[in-house]
Order: C-alpha cells, then sequence, then structure tokens
C-alpha cells in the first residue's frame, strides 16, 4: 500500500472520529457515533497491518489479544455503578501507553532525535504518566478503596508545587542531555506529580478531573503522533483535547465548580471543616410505615434519586414502589439532576436499566417549578444536589450550582444510610426542617419495606 | 547527477516524513482543535459520560502508534515497553467503545420522547 493511500485511509479515520463526536452530542445519534468512532479506530489499526511490512507480528497481534482479553470482559461486567471509574482506568492505561509509546520512540531514535521531537517526547511522557497515576487514583477515590474526600497533609502544596518544580526541571535536563537516565526520571517524577494532583481532589471534583485527564491523555496522543510523524494520531489526540476541555467546562459548569477551582485546588487546597456544631440538632426520622401512609395519601409524588440509589442498586425497587403508586391512581415523576450520581447522566442510565419509562424522567428545570405542587418529595441517596445552602449560603463549597428545589413541597422524606453529608462534605439543611422525615438504612432494604408498608394499606 | 545519486537513498517512508512540515503540523493541530471546540459544543448532561467516554476510547487509537513502534523495536527493552503499551492501547480502545456502546443501550427505544 503506498503513503499516499494510507495517509488518505487515516484521514477518513479522522473524519470518522468527528463524525463520532457529533453524533456523541445527540441522544438520537449517540449510539450510532460511538459505532463510528469504534469503524474508525478498527479502520485505523487493521491498516497498520497493510502499509510496509511490520516486524514483531507475533508479538504485535498476541498483545492486541492480551488487551481484548482483559478489556471486553472488563467492560461488558461493570455494573452501572462502577461505570465511572471503569472510564477513569481506560483513560489512565490509555495515557500510560502514549507515555510508552514516547519513551520506545525516544530510545530508537538515540542520536537522531531533533530538539523539537525530544521536547514532545518530553510532553508526552510527562502529560502521559500524569494521566495515567492521577486517573488509578480517581478510580482508587471512586472505588472507595481509599477516602474520597480531599487528602490534604501539612505542607503539602508546597511538595506539590516541589515536585512540578522538579518535572519541569528535569524536562530541560532531558532536551540538554539527552539520555534515557533523565527521560526516566522525568517519568517518575510526573508519576509521582499525577498522584499528589488528584490526592487533593475530592467530592464532586472528581468527574471534573477524570474529564480533564482525558482531555489530557488526548493532547499526549496528539503529541506522540508528532513524533511519529503520524496525522492521524494529531487529529486523532488533538481532537479528544479540544473537546475533552470544552466538557469539562460543561461539567464544571453543570456542577456549579469552578474549572480554576479544579485545576489550582491541589494548590491552595485546605483541610475542610466539617461544622459539627449543628449536628446534634434534633431531626424527625420515621417508620417505613409511616411514609407509605404519606404515599398513600399523596396525589403527587417526585422521586429524586442521588448515588445512595446507585450503590444500593435500588433502582428495580425504586420502580416497583412508582409502578404501586401510579397503580393508585398517584402521579410520579422522577425529579432528575443533571450531576446526580458520580457523573452527569448517571441518573438516567441506572433508572433506564431498570426500564423506567423515559417520560417519568423529568431534568431539572421542567421538574423544579412543579414541586409547590408536589405533595412528597422522596429523596433517595442524593444530598447535595438538594441542598439549599448551594442558593442560600455564599461561600459554601457549592454555592451556584443549580439544585432540585425539594424544600417546596409539602412533604420531604430522605432515605438516608446515616446522618454523614453528601459526597461534597456540606451539612444540609433540610434535613432539620419540620416538613422533613427520614428514614435511615439501605436504600434497597428501605424501599422494599416502604412497598410491603403500601401494598398493606 | 549529484541529484541522481542522492535520490535512492530515500525510501518511500523517508519522502513520507519529509512531507509533514511544519506549518502542516501547526494547521492540522490549530483546524483540529477548532473542529473539537465546535462538535460538542451545547450537549445535554445526559450524555456528558457518554460522550466522555466515547472520546477516551477514540484516544485509544494510540494504538496504532504502538503497533508502530513495536515493529521496529530492536532492544528486548524496547520491545517489551511497546508490547505493553500495545496492551493498555488495545484496552483502552476496545474497552472503551464497549463499555460508552452499553451505557448507551441503556437509551434505546425511549429516544422518540427526546427532543
Amino acid at each position: 500500500m503506498s503513503d499516499f493511500v494510507y495517509d488518505l485511509i487515516g484521514l477518513a479515520a479522522g473524519v470518522l472520529f468527528i463524525l463520532a463526536l457529533k453524533g456523541l452530542s445527540h441522544p438520537r445519534t449517540a449510539r450510532r457515533g460511538n459505532l463510528l468512532g469504534a469503524l474508525g479506530a478498527g479502520v485505523a489499526t487493521v491498516v497498520v497491518f497493510f502499509h510496509g511490512d511490520l516486524k514483531n507480528l507475533g508479538w504485535i497481534l498476541g498483545a492486541i489479544a492480551v488487551g481484548t482479553i482483559i478489556g471486553v470482559p472488563a467492560a461488558r461486567k461493570v455494573q452501572m455503578t462502577q461505570m465511572p471509574q471503569l472510564v477513569a482506568l481506560f483513560n489512565g492505561v490509555g495515557g500510560g501507553a502514549a507515555a510508552l509509546v514516547a519513551i520506545v520512540e525516544y530510545l530508537n531514535l538515540g542520536e537522531k532525535a531533533t530538539t523539537a521531537v525530544v521536547i514532545f517526547t518530553v510532553f508526552t511522557v510527562v502529560v502521559g504518566c500524569v494521566s495515567f497515576s492521577g486517573s488509578i487514583v480517581t478510580f482508587l477515590k471512586l472505588q472507595e478503596l481509599m477516602t474520597t474526600r480531599p487528602v490534604v497533609f501539612p505542607g503539602g502544596r508546597f511538595v506539590i508545587a516541589a515536585t512540578l518544580a522538579a518535572v519541569l526541571g528535569s524536562s530541560v535536563w532531558v532536551v540538554v542531555e539527552l539520555g534515557t537516565t533523565p527521560l526516566l526520571v522525568v517519568a517518575a517524577l510526573s508519576l509521582a506529580f499525577g498522584i499528589l494532583f488528584v490526592l487533593p481532589v475530592g467530592g464532586a471534583d472528581v468527574p471534573i478531573v477524570i474529564s480533564l485527564l482525558n482531555a489530557f491523555t488526548g493532547l499526549t496522543v496528539a503529541a506522540s503522533g508528532y513524533v511519529l510523524n503520524s496525522t492521524l494520531l494529531i487529529i486523532a489526540g488533538t481532537l479528544v483535547g479540544a473537546s475533552g476541555t470544552i466538557l469539562t467546562r460543561m461539567m464544571a459548569e453543570a456542577m456549579g465548580r469552578s474549572l480554576f477551582g479544579t485545576l489550582f485546588g491541589a494548590f491552595t487546597a485546605k483541610p475542610q471543616d466539617s461544622s459539627g456544631a449543628v449536628e446534634d440538632r434534633p431531626v424527625r426520622s420515621g417508620s417505613p410505615d409511616d411514609v407509605a401512609i404519606l404515599l398513600n395519601y399523596a396525589r403527587r409524588v417526585v422521586i429524586v434519586p442521588g448515588f445512595g440509589l446507585a450503590v444500593a442498586q435500588a433502582q428495580h425497587t425504586v420502580r416497583e414502589l412508582a409502578d404501586l403508586m401510579i397503580s393508585k391512581g398517584i402521579d410520579v415523576a422522577y425529579g432528575i439532576h443533571p450531576v446526580a450520581g458520580r457523573m452527569p447522566g448517571h441518573m438516567n442510565v441506572l433508572l433506564a436499566e431498570a426500564n423506567i419509562p423515559y417520560d417519568q424522567l423529568v431534568e431539572m428545570e421542567e421538574v423544579n417549578p412543579t414541586f409547590g405542587q408536589t405533595d412528597v418529595a422522596i429523596v433517595i441517596g442524593a444530598n447535595d444536589v438538594v441542598n439549599p445552602a448551594a442558593q442560600t449560603s455564599p461561600g459554601c463549597p457549592i454555592y451556584g450550582m443549580p439544585i432540585l428545589e425539594v424544600s417546596h413541597a409539602a412533604n420531604v422524606i430522605f432515605l438516608k444510610r446515616s446522618m454523614r453529608p453528601g459526597f461534597a462534605g456540606i451539612e444540609n439543611e433540610l434535613l432539620y426542617d419540620p416538613k422533613t422525615m427520614l428514614l435511615f438504612g439501605d436504600a434497597k432494604a428501605s424501599l422494599t419495606k416502604v412497598v410491603s408498608a403500601l401494598k398493606a394499606l | 547527477m549529484d541529484l541522481q545519486s542522492h535520490m535512492p537513498v530515500l525510501t518511500e517512508r523517508q519522502v513520507s516524513k519529509m512531507e509533514l512540515t511544519a506549518i502542516a503540523v501547526i494547521s492540522i493541530f490549530t483546524l483540529s482543535i477548532f473542529v473539537g471546540f465546535e462538535v460538542v459544543s451545547k450537549v445535554s448532561s445526559t450524555l456528558h459520560t457518554p460522550l466522555m467516554s466515547g472520546a477516551n476510547a477514540i484516544h485509544g487509537v494510540i494504538l496504532v502508534g504502538a503497533i508502530i513502534v513495536c515493529s521496529h523495536a530492536k532492544t528486548n527493552l524496547e520491545l517489551s515497553l511497546s508490547v505493553a503499551a500495545i496492551i493498555l492501547a488495545t484496552i483502552n480502545m476496545i474497552g472503551g467503545f464497549v463499555v460508552t456502546d452499553r451505557m448507551l443501550e441503556m437509551f434505546k427505544g425511549k429516544k422518540g420522547v427526546e427532543k
């Protein structure tokens, strides 16, 4: 195959990637968009084998087989609740792959490397390693293998700043000295920086960081495209870098977070004071029977799902409850906050899994004006997205984030595991409101009890 | 005559490498940035996660780069690093597209309601 044809097919793959991103931006075309992307990636991969004679063919095919055997089952078997961390992990290994590619190409080029190539190589290694180790930390946080709260230690920001300075310093060292050792030092320091960069991030910022690291990985792919002289890699990597940056900004906006604060949170993070004073105030907790009675006499009920629903895998039980209420003539809707759960759109995916009719899922802007006519709002495992502090207390971390205004409903029921604050770690005043009733326990167990209590009425 | 003696040294691959001038790279990069910006503006928050996941899978195309470096790996170190790169890139690419499809599969048949 001639270079011209090869490059032309590469361009076609690039166009498929553009169509893929465009398709993924609209609900109706999203799935086709993803398939177009897969087609583009497939074409780009297959065509390499017909261009020039590849050496180490056995190794290449074997490695692809191993990757497939690991990747496909992981993607197939993952539960809905764990998808965010799987995406983080996939992003991390992509960044790691880009860093490795750059290192190998650098070893191969040796003396022949031009300064530009060395600079791009160093860039790929630094950002790829940061993306790799940073994504692993976000994975550990979301999987709750480590604390989800910001990890801040005394003098932490100086350690981070010093590490960043060391990364930059050793990068200059590579460009000047052109050795293997300096490059490995850069890689090690970058891995450390990635960990330190993500550790102080907590709460609602984690998904934003995943998106940001995703954009980072895109840029490393573009840079390695320059090193390898591959137009396709430059196009694909830049596309992901650019669209990932926009997406990160959109996610930050939807959550009412400042992107700057997320980015540089590592340098400014202070240990958060959890206000202990308010915790002693009385709350009204009820039994499943109390909840069932309240629901039985309601005309309109809005269900507000959150991460607790996902954790408890209660999507089928909540549907059972909703169906039961509908059969009793109660008007039921789900109020979906765009960022409920750990990722934007998390709730839509989760509830769709339980085959809940799409027209029952009402977006925030549409459901908010209806809370005034709502008898009961059931908040299942959500907290930050209904916290009035976002509207009333300037200076609190979620201030400015749009919320579901459940406080306008006549009654509010919270299904919670404990009085622990939400993911963002902020106390919720609504819990102490006289019209609020709390039902403690695992969301699925509580809902099951409410369902049987309601059936008995 | 002098020109002739130099030409055969250049293989096809090297010629193609020379084609990618600095201005070509900068042009491709700049235009791709704008396309990337334009293509995802105004996305419903419902699709943020699948879109991120899809974009994530697309950068798995680094697999192509991993295959190329593996092909001309000379030492055992280069070979083992590039084999690792291929494994990781394959996980990123194939796993990424599969998991995105699974997310979007959930919405199937319900799109008529969406405007």
